[in-house]
């Protein structure tokens, strides 16, 4: 060891702009360029080989990597605090590679039943045709995650801050409970992002992103990732053989001996994302790089503009309830503090007096908010979920989402806040 | 931690590397790291008592650090943290003989004890790290796997060979 002082690591905001991107070693453009490439040239046949076998680093088949989907992978996991990180086209593919790369036919995985409700169909129904059986809890009780550890159980997952009804989940006591079950936590972390809260830092082995929310923040290009802390210990217990043991689909290559902590990336990335193709395309790794590099001031003001219209509606003569965490008046509030004190991201439901009816009366009124079903862009959005994102759930697991009749779900944007909350009361007197 | 110019120049300096544990199996991680580091222009010498008289990736196998001929500049151990303090020993032994001045010890090789006579003998030690992955960190490979490798900088990169 050395007396020598290493220098501080540098900050958030100096890393969401230079992480993973250095000049272009060929021209020294300053700027990630898009690699608009399918494939690269090798040196010699066994340089070839040396790539195919994973034996040295480097680009083949923008399948597998790309240089400039590189670089958002690298940011990712330096803001995460995490190892390393694998893009995916979307962060539904991200959830695919992640469980697909954990998981065998007939194994099991505990989610939280509050969840974006893609990843509720996903996780419920297309998954359970591989054989993966997901069994929903809710949140609310970390107790309910522990309760229902069988066997066969190899991993949770949760958003720690849940789309779309404002509630936060108790990361740190969750991520004990896998730890004795010695399962990985996998965290959701696009409402939050790495600004307002890093997983790894209370216990997550895994976070998954879509990269299409506040990360690129504009509303401009789908994307997804999945970052490991590389501090989960796979041979701790016989449950990760895709770990373990020696990889058919890989010549016999045991993934978690030869690359260590971020063996978990290099089998998401060799086996899953090139058998499966859910790669995301250079073009939309650069735009997301660019969003990232405005992530700090983004997020300050989406955040800011949230706490401002949830305060506005909370006393709003047509608003039966608002559920943002921000607002004292939430439950989720203290766990807020404690998980996201920056703020408690700017998506958030209100639940109308009004019913059903004022819901779709109030997302077709709005005239400078946009009725369209994402998050996480610089314009204001606005959703039914009932109608739209949830509607494939019964009525039952609709209001266990927090997406009952009543429920309109807001993603609060980067205009003038005054301009937001005008829009809305305009809409509220239709 | 190892401060990166510490790491840097050691990997700058060294020239010809002992590789204790070496295998013949190419899918070993032994393996990677030989044929990586010899790729980036490394002597690296296999040091395997079950394999002598046979070659590793076209070097010959020597039973243990003392029959290698000629000098070295650094021991890289690919065993456990139990065979490591033997191993430490000897390189001690051979310090002025063979040249040797580093002793690197693997990925999940640690072994305190080792490591402080190393050091009182002048080397330099190095535990729990891969010298492949911390070539490829340091000069501007890593990232290209999504692995965080932790360094900011706006110099252009120059790739060594």
């Amino acid at each position: 060891m050395t007396d020598e002082k290493t220098p501080p690591e540098p900050g958030f905001e100096t890393r969401a702009i230079h992480a993973g991107a250095h000049p272009d070693p060929a021209t020294g453009a300053r700027n990630t360029p898009i690699y608009q490439t399918t494939s690269y040239v090798f040196d010699d046949a066994e340089h070839a080989a040396d790539l195919f076998n994973l034996q040295t680093f480097g680009f083949i088949y923008s399948r597998l990597t790309n240089p400039t989907v590189s670089v958002l992978e690298e940011r990712l996991a330096n803001l995460e605090g995490g190892r390393a990180a694998v893009c995916a086209a979307s962060g539904h593919a991200a959830q695919f590679l992640t469980f697909f790369t954990l998981l065998g036919p007939g194994d099991e995985f505990i989610a939280s039943r509050n969840l974006y409700g893609g990843s509720i169909t996903q996780f419920g129904i297309s998954f359970e045709k591989l054989g993966w059986k997901c069994h929903f809890v809710d949140p609310t009780d970390t107790e309910n995650f522990k309760k229902a550890i069988t066997p066969k159980t190899k991993a949770i997952f949760l958003e720690v801050l849940a789309n779309p009804g404002g509630i936060v989940v108790d990361l740190e006591a969750v991520a004990a409970i896998a730890k004795d079950a010695g399962i990985p936590l996998i965290v959701d972390n696009t409402m939050a992002t790495p600004y307002l809260c890093r997983p790894f830092e209370w216990g997550a082995d895994i976070i998954v992103h879509s990269t299409t929310k506040f990360l690129g923040g504009h509303g401009n290009s789908l994307g997804g990732a999945v970052i490991e802390s590389g501090k989960f210990d796979w041979a701790q217990n016989d449950k990760f053989p895709s770990m373990t043991e020696p990889e058919p689909a890989y010549h016999g290559l045991t993934f978690y001996e030869t690359f260590g902590d971020f063996g978990f990336t290099m089998k998401a990335r060799a086996v899953a994302l090139r058998d499966f193709g859910p790669a995301l395309s250079p073009m939309n790794a650069f735009n997301t790089i660019t969003g990232i590099e405005t992530l700090p001031l983004r997020m300050e003001r989406h955040v800011a503009n949230a706490q401002d219209v949830a305060e506005f509606l909370e006393t709003h003569p047509a608003i039966d309830w608002v559920s943002y965490a921000g607002l004292k008046s939430s439950p989720y509030h203290d766990l807020a503090r404690k998980y996201l004190p920056k703020g408690a991201g700017s998506v958030f439901t209100i639940g109308l007096k009004g019913g059903f009816d004022a819901g779709v009366k109030l997302v077709e009124g709005v005239q400078m908010i946009s009725h369209l079903a994402n998050i996480g862009d610089t314009r204001s959005l606005i959703l039914h979920p009932a109608s739209t994102t949830h509607r494939q759930l019964s009525e039952e697991q609709r209001i266990a989402a927090g997406a009952g009749p009543e429920v309109v779900r807001l993603s609060i944007g980067l205009e003038t806040a005054s301009d937001i909350k005008s829009d809305l009361d305009q809409a509220l007197k239709i | 931690m190892y401060p990166d110019h510490l790491l840097e120049d050691i990997l700058k300096r060294v020239r010809t590397i002992a590789m204790v544990g070496a295998s013949p199996k190419w899918v070993r991680p032994s393996s990677f790291v030989m044929k990586y580091l010899q790729g980036k222009g490394y002597k690296v010498i296999p040091v395997n008592p079950g394999f002598v008289g046979k070659e590793i990736l076209g070097e010959p196998v020597y039973a243990n650090l003392s029959d290698i001929p000629g000098t070295f500049d650094m021991v890289d151990i690919f065993r456990n943290t139990a065979a490591a303090g033997a191993i430490m020993d000897e390189a001690i032994g051979l310090t002025e003989a063979k040249g040797i001045s580093v002793v690197w010890m693997q990925l999940g090789v640690v072994n305190g004890d080792a490591a402080k006579k190393g050091e009182a003998a002048g080397l330099n030690v190095i535990m729990d790290r891969c010298p492949k992955i911390e070539y490829a960190r340091l000069f501007g490979e890593l990232g290209w796997g999504g692995i965080n490798t932790g360094i900011i900088s706006s110099k252009r990169p120059k790739l060594r060979a």
